[in-house]
C-alpha cells in the first residue's frame, strides 16, 4: 500500500514542535520526517549545517527499503533501526510508522544512548498524534 | 503518493523514468541536470555500478513553480533496467505518481522494451496502481541510431506493440541528443499534476 496518512497545517506545527523539542534542542544537527517513497514531511536543522535534504530522503528511503528486503529474506519482519557511524558525524534511522522514517544526522558530541532515548520519545510523541489523524 | 504540505505550501511529486537496460533513462536525466543546471538547487544523485550501469537509482529534484499557490517539486527518478533489479524496481516505484517509459527503439530490443513494459504493470499493481489509471508517456528513444545504420523500428510499430491499449502520450526522441527530451518530461509533469489537481484543489 502507499503512504496514504495526510498530516493537516496543525499537524505538521506540532511534528516541528516535537522534533525540535526532542532532538534539535538535544544538538544534533538535522532531523528528517520522510514516507518511504522519500518524501520530505518535515527537516529540521540546527541553523549551522545544512545538507542536500531531497538527496538525502531519496537515498534514505531507498536505502531503508532495500535494508527491509534484506530482512525479509532472512526471515525478519524488517530491522526497524539502523545506525551508521562516521568519523565525525553519524546517522540514526528509526521506523515511526509504516511508511514514516525519522532520520537524524548528529556529530561526537551527542552520546548515542541518550538521542536513542529521546529518538523513541519523539516517535511515541508523533505515533500518538498520528492516531488522532487516522 | 504525492506529498501535500500546507504548512510550507509545498507539493513534493515524484515522477520515475522506466524502461530496458541501456535504453536511455538516466540519458534523459543527464541531459535535463545539464540543461537546467543553473536554476536546479539540489544535485543529480547517482547509484551505480563501477560499469556505469545504474544499480539502485538516479535522482533529481527539480522545482517548477507554483500551482494553485502551491511550490510543486518534481522528483525525478530512474529505475535500473537490468532484468536481475526487479525488486529494486520496485523499491523505487515506491510512492510513484507518474511514469515516463523510456523504450529503445532498435529493432533487436522490441521483446525487451515489452518485457519491461509487463514488469512495470506488475509492479505497479504490487501497490495496487493501475498501469491504465496512472500519468503515463512513452519515448521511443534512439531514434539517432539510424544515421549509424542500426536497423529501428518504426514509430507505428513502436505504437502498436506499446501504446496500442494504453493510448497514451509518445514522443520519438534521442535523449543523447537531446530531442524530446524536456517536452517528455514536461508532457509527464504536465498529467500528474493534472492527476493531483482534485487532491490540490481540497486542501485550499
Amino acid at each position: 500500500m502507499d503512504y496514504t496518512v495526510e498530516f493537516d497545517e496543525k499537524q505538521f506545527e506540532s511534528i516541528e514542535n516535537i522534533l525540535n523539542e526532542e532532538l534539535i534542542e538535544l544538538g544534533v544537527q538535522n532531523v528528517l520526517l520522510i514516507d518511504l517513497a522519500g518524501n520530505i514531511i518535515v527537516y529540521l536543522d540546527d541553523g549551522n549545517t545544512q545538507h542536500d535534504a531531497y538527496s538525502l530522503a531519496a537515498l534514505a528511503a531507498g536505502n531503508f527499503g532495500a535494508v527491509s528486503a534484506m530482512a525479509e529474506i532472512i526471515g525478519e519482519k524488517d530491522f526497524p533501526l539502523l545506525f551508521h557511524q562516521g568519523d565525525k558525524t553519524s546517522m540514526h534511522f528509526n521506523k515511526v510508522a509504516q511508511d514514516l522514517l525519522l532520520v537524524v544526522v548528529f556529530g561526537k558530541n551527542i552520546s548515542l544512548g541518550f538521542l536513542r532515548l529521546k529518538v523513541a520519545q519523539a516517535i511515541k510523541k508523533i505515533q500518538d498524534l498520528m492516531k488522532t489523524a487516522g | 503518493m504525492a506529498l501535500i504540505n500546507p504548512r510550507k505550501k509545498e507539493v513534493q511529486v515524484k515522477l520515475v523514468y522506466y524502461g530496458p537496460g541501456r535504453g536511455g533513462k538516466t540519458t534523459n536525466l543527464e541531459y535535463i541536470y545539464k540543461k537546467f543546471q543553473k536554476s536546479i538547487a539540489g544535485k543529480m544523485t547517482t547509484v551505480k555500478t563501477y560499469g556505469d550501469r545504474t544499480l539502485f537509482f538516479d535522482f533529481l529534484p527539480l522545482d517548477i513553480g507554483v500551482i494553485k499557490g502551491y511550490n510543486i517539486k518534481i522528483q525525478l527518478y530512474t529505475v535500473p533496467g537490468q532484468v536481475k533489479y526487479k525488486a529494486t524496481r520496485r523499491l523505487v516505484l515506491r510512492g510513484v505518481d507518474g511514469v515516463v517509459f523510456v523504450a529503445d527503439s532498435m529493432a533487436l530490443r522490441e521483446k525487451t522494451n515489452l518485457a519491461s513494459l509487463k514488469d512495470l504493470q506488475e509492479n505497479l499493481a504490487t501497490f495496487d496502481k493501475n498501469i491504465f489509471k496512472i500519468p503515463l508517456v512513452f519515448q521511443y528513444n534512439k531514434r539517432d541510431m539510424a544515421k549509424q545504420g542500426i536497423p529501428l523500428l518504426s514509430i507505428e510499430k513502436m505504437e502498436k506493440s506499446l501504446n496500442s491499449k494504453l493510448k497514451v502520450p509518445s514522443f520519438e526522441a534521442s535523449a543523447l541528443e537531446g530531442k524530446n527530451v524536456v517536452e517528455t518530461m514536461k508532457k509527464a509533469i504536465t498529467l500528474t499534476i493534472v492527476s493531483l489537481k482534485e487532491r490540490l484543489e481540497l486542501k485550499g
